[in-house]
């Protein structure tokens, strides 16, 4: 009894508010848009019995997912958004794997300290961190004061609201995500296989590619999905840092929620949006799992 | 023996430069006198002032305090018990589904979890408000904690549990004073990551907020997307403030913690 | 003498194939070498033995390249290695952790280093086949590291090293990983693969046994200093300190001083018992402080008292430790010293004729122990 009261209660409030949420989102996506409260139509009339539940059925149709194909701002959406996360994921690759290798090669009484300031910034608020670059990106900002005083330019650079700045900020906010799995992956290497390499004849420059690349390839695919997925579905960093012409699929289903109040299109764009994300969400679980069988 | 890496020195400094540095200036700059952020005019608290007497502020911030609260306790609860659920009751029917249901708000947009849950609370007809967001918030930090919690578990050595168990103890019992004095510090992490994720979430709580409860993250934005303003540093700052006494407390209490079992180890394996 | 032994060392002409000369490395404060000066010479299996931390495993990373010596000099073929990094040595090192590379198989981890080398494929191929059968790994080529078991490992380790035929190889620990069975085959086999190739052997190890059974010379070192290098039988047989005797098997020590008496020294050790007498070549001053070890299978015990014995004590048995194939008698004897003395059991079940708390004789020649001087 105690068993079945321990599984059912998670069990239940997920499926409440996890999974028929989903099926709501799924169900809406195929109704029409109507003036109305709620915004959309068909409605399920159970009190009309058998007959309710067949014209429900009947009502629904694809047309939202057309909609979706004609007007080119939808696939464009998807289209940047794919852009930007990849783009962005290898610039955080590149940022975060010297930050990570540079960990793991410290003495070791200072990784506990040096891993707390990666993680630190995760602990304060995605909001104010995104907010910071507000005033360092801006044209009359530090950035471009900064440069003016240098001599670099001699008008200030439009970063803010542009792609470059949305860059900016998803590397900034993602770092500890790519740092964290490929230091633990270079920190559980051991150091003799790479002295063994040495003593095999690589140099230091081969050594790094033939043993600690592929040693913590896993610690770098993890890392670029963990980057990866959740950007896809970024709003603040392209609503804060971004312009007019940053397209991204988060921002666009915000929008056609809170401003064009059509519900069964932003249910569409998420249903699509969520079909993007099963491929790399699949692939990372696989990765993940191969990893755990190899260390088990 | 390491030697000293210039690359790797010039990694690490430019690294947590990039990191910090941005921080760095947002604090500095709510001191500033002047109201236009990037141009430095004189040290003052003033804006700090203003703040404190910024009433839609402060009860933003009562609200997402609430809402923080609320959520991390239930779903500290809840997730404990998915991570004990997938841990250990063995196989069930639906278990697939369950730990799929568990996985899967880790990986989902907040878009896309914030609007289904909207969906629903209109659906059933509920009033949107602070339950609502609590409900929300709930929902997807009860899965932070019961990863984090089921880590523990992993590793968390059975027979302890059979020992309980074999000295008279009831399954609850066991879980009671066994289990949980031992994986506390994971459920209290558990807690800490789900009382961050709600103070810090925008998304969800616009999506399953009403005009009756504001919370913090939604004013700042509102009030950011006009541009910088250096009240939202100064709210900034008191509040990266208050997450760095609080990381570096606990990992100073944790290190203590370590170091004092170290300490009673070594004494213990002195002859008396 | 029809066969010549194999003892490069005692042949003056003979060039060593390693030199340290005077070498002395510090870490910070610490000393791990101090004022070293040895040669090892082609085609040895060289061992370094010691307790942790006397600074063999530094020497042997001094060999391979990876540490550089503070002061000194350290030759390989009468080349100076001082600025020659560890991928440009004709030095391979098998580590003690193995260290395969585990995204790597076995045929690849054996492979290499003579892929660095930039041979062409047939003779890469050729080679890690012929390593594949010196190791009896052939149909392992395929599987990962984690995919075999211990000893397995240890022969891939083995076979990586060996692959590029280098001039000297370095083997850390290379049996501390493997259980005790395992590793006594496994001694046999790496002086086997040590004679069929040729390679110069230098192997650290605190293991005394794998020491004795493996090398053609032993260093026993302490401290950063070597204090005796020899012939596992003259280590054992004739130790030059009470250190090596203590550190090599197992020994009964007993102190007193000196008394020589024509080409014998006789040792007072205590007040009512007769002195011990021995031999030596070396020349001990009258009252200089002595010490007297000899090995518990070169002391008889018996129940009677030994007719023409040089050397005979009374005393009471305190423990005997039955191993099977021999057993050990602690003997006490009136003064507190506890002496060992070892019997070989030759006859199947014999009624033991010595028990617990019997009164006995023990009793050697006067050429069974070794008299040292520190």
């Amino acid at each position: 009894m105690r068993r079945f009261l321990l599984i059912a209660v998670p069990y239940l409030w997920l499926v409440a508010l996890f999974l028929i949420p989903f099926l709501i989102v799924l169900k809406i996506s195929l109704s029409d848009i109507a003036l109305a409260r709620p915004p959309y139509m068909p409605q399920l009339d159970l009190s009309a019995g058998w007959e309710g539940i067949r014209s429900f059925f009947a009502a629904l149709d694809f047309e939202n997912f057309r909609f979706l194909t004609t007007d080119d701002l939808y696939w464009k959406a998807y289209l940047s958004s794919l852009q930007i996360a990849l783009i962005s994921t290898l610039l955080t690759l590149l940022v975060g794997y010297p930050i990570a290798y540079a960990m793991a090669r410290s003495a070791p009484e200072w990784r506990p300290t040096l891993l707390m300031l990666v993680i630190l910034p995760f602990w304060t608020s995605f909001l104010i961190r995104v907010y910071a670059w507000m005033g360092i990106l801006a044209n009359e900002g530090l950035l471009n004061q900064f440069l003016l005083w240098l001599g670099v330019i001699n008008e200030p650079l439009t970063i803010l609201n542009t792609n470059t700045a949305v860059y900016i900020g998803i590397v900034y906010t993602y770092l500890p995500f790519m740092i964290l799995p490929i230091y633990s992956a270079l920190e559980r290497m051991d150091d003799s296989l790479l002295e063994a390499a040495e003593d095999l004849g690589c140099s230091r420059m081969s050594a790094f590619w033939l043993v600690t690349i592929p040693l913590s390839k896993n610690g770098i695919i993890a890392g670029c999905f963990l980057v990866f997925i959740p950007v896809i579905g970024e709003f603040v960093i392209p609503s804060l840092l971004g312009g007019s012409g940053t397209l991204m699929i988060g921002k666009v289903l915000w929008e056609e929620f809170f401003s064009n109040r059509d519900w069964p299109v932003a249910s569409a764009v998420a249903v699509i949006l969520l079909l993007i994300l099963v491929i790399p969400i699949i692939l990372f679980q696989r990765n993940e799992q191969k990893q755990r069988e190899a260390e088990g | 023996m390491r030697r000293f890496s210039w690359f790797n020195a010039t990694a690490l400094t430019l690294g947590f430069a990039f990191l910090y540095v941005p921080m760095i200036i947002l604090v500095v700059y709510s001191f500033n006198e002047s109201k236009l952020v990037t141009v430095w005019a004189g040290f003052s608290t003033q804006w700090y002032g203003e703040l404190i007497r910024n009433e839609e502020f402060l009860n933003a911030a009562w609200v997402t305090i609430k809402v923080a609260v609320m959520s991390s306790t239930i779903a500290t609860v809840l997730g404990t018990m998915a991570a004990y659920v997938l841990v250990r009751a063995g196989r069930f029917s639906g278990r697939t589904l369950f730990s799929g249901m568990i996985y899967a708000p880790l990986v989902m947009p907040e878009v896309i979890t914030g609007l289904s849950l909207l969906l629903l609370f209109i659906g059933i007809g509920l009033d949107r408000g602070v339950l609502t967001i609590v409900l929300a918030h709930t929902t997807f930090s009860m899965c932070y904690v019961s990863v984090v919690v089921s880590s523990r578990l992993v590793s968390f050595d059975q027979s302890l549990e059979e020992a309980a168990l074999d000295l008279g103890c009831s399954p609850f019992e066991a879980f009671r004073l066994v289990t949980l004095p031992i994986i506390a510090p994971a459920v209290i992490s558990g807690w800490l990551l789900a009382f961050t994720l709600s103070l810090d979430d925008l998304v969800i709580a616009s999506f399953t907020t009403g005009p009756s409860a504001t919370t913090l993250p939604i004013k700042i934005f509102s009030a950011v997307r006009l541009g910088v303003s250096p009240e939202i540093n100064a709210l900034s700052t008191i509040m990266i403030a208050i997450v760095t006494v609080g990381v570096i407390t606990a990992s100073l209490v944790t290190k203590q913690a370590a170091v004092r079992q170290a300490r009673d180890e070594r004494m213990a394996e002195r002859p008396a | 003498m029809a066969q010549t032994v194999f003892a490069p060392w005692e042949d003056p002409t003979e060039k060593p194939l390693i030199q340290f000369k005077n070498v002395t490395k510090r870490f910070g404060d610490f000393t791990a070498i101090d004022d070293l000066t040895q040669d090892i010479f082609e085609k040895e299996f060289f061992a370094l033995l010691g307790p942790s931390g006397c600074g063999k495993t530094t020497m042997m990373r001094m060999l391979a390249g990876f540490e550089a010596q503070t002061e000194g000099q350290i030759l390989i073929a009468g080349q100076d290695m001082a600025r020659v990094p560890p991928n440009k040595r004709a030095v391979n090192m098998m580590f003690q952790s193995y260290a395969l590379f585990p995204h790597l198989s076995v045929w690849d981890n054996i492979a290499f280093g003579l892929k660095r080398e930039g041979k062409d494929k047939d003779k890469i191929a050729a080679r890690v086949e012929e390593m594949l059968r010196l190791t009896r790994l052939s149909k392992f080529a395929k599987r990962k590291p984690h995919q075999i078991s211990g000893g397995q490992r240890q022969r891939v380790a083995l076979a990586r090293s060996l692959a590029k035929a280098p001039k000297l190889l370095l083997l850390d620990e290379p049996l501390g990983a493997l259980d005790k069975k395992l590793r006594q085959d496994t001694q046999f086999e790496l002086m086997d693969i040590q004679e069929k190739t040729g390679t110069t052997f230098v192997i650290v190890t605190h293991d005394q046994e794998e020491a004795m059974t493996v090398a053609s010379r032993v260093a026993v070192m302490d401290e950063g200093r070597i204090i005796q290098v020899s012939t596992p039988a003259q280590i054992y047989e004739a130790p030059n300190s009470v250190y090596v005797a203590d550190f090599i098997g197992d020994v009964n020590i007993i102190s007193g001083r000196a008394k020589p008496e024509g080409d014998k020294v006789a040792v007072r050790w205590a007040e009512h018992q007769p002195d011990i007498i021995g031999t030596t070549s070396l020349p001990f001053a009258d009252g200089q402080e002595i010490h007297f070890a000899i090995r518990p299978e070169k002391v008889a015990i018996s129940a009677e008292e030994p007719q023409d014995a040089a050397n005979k004590i009374a005393g009471k048995v305190l423990d005997i430790a039955y191993l099977g194939n021999i057993s050990t008698y602690h003997v006490e004897l009136p003064t507190g010293h506890v002496i060992k003395a070892q019997t070989a059991n030759t006859r199947r079940l014999s009624r033991r004729q010595i028990t617990w708390e019997d009164p006995v004789w023990i009793s050697w020649t006067d050429t069974a122990g070794v008299l040292l001087e520190r």
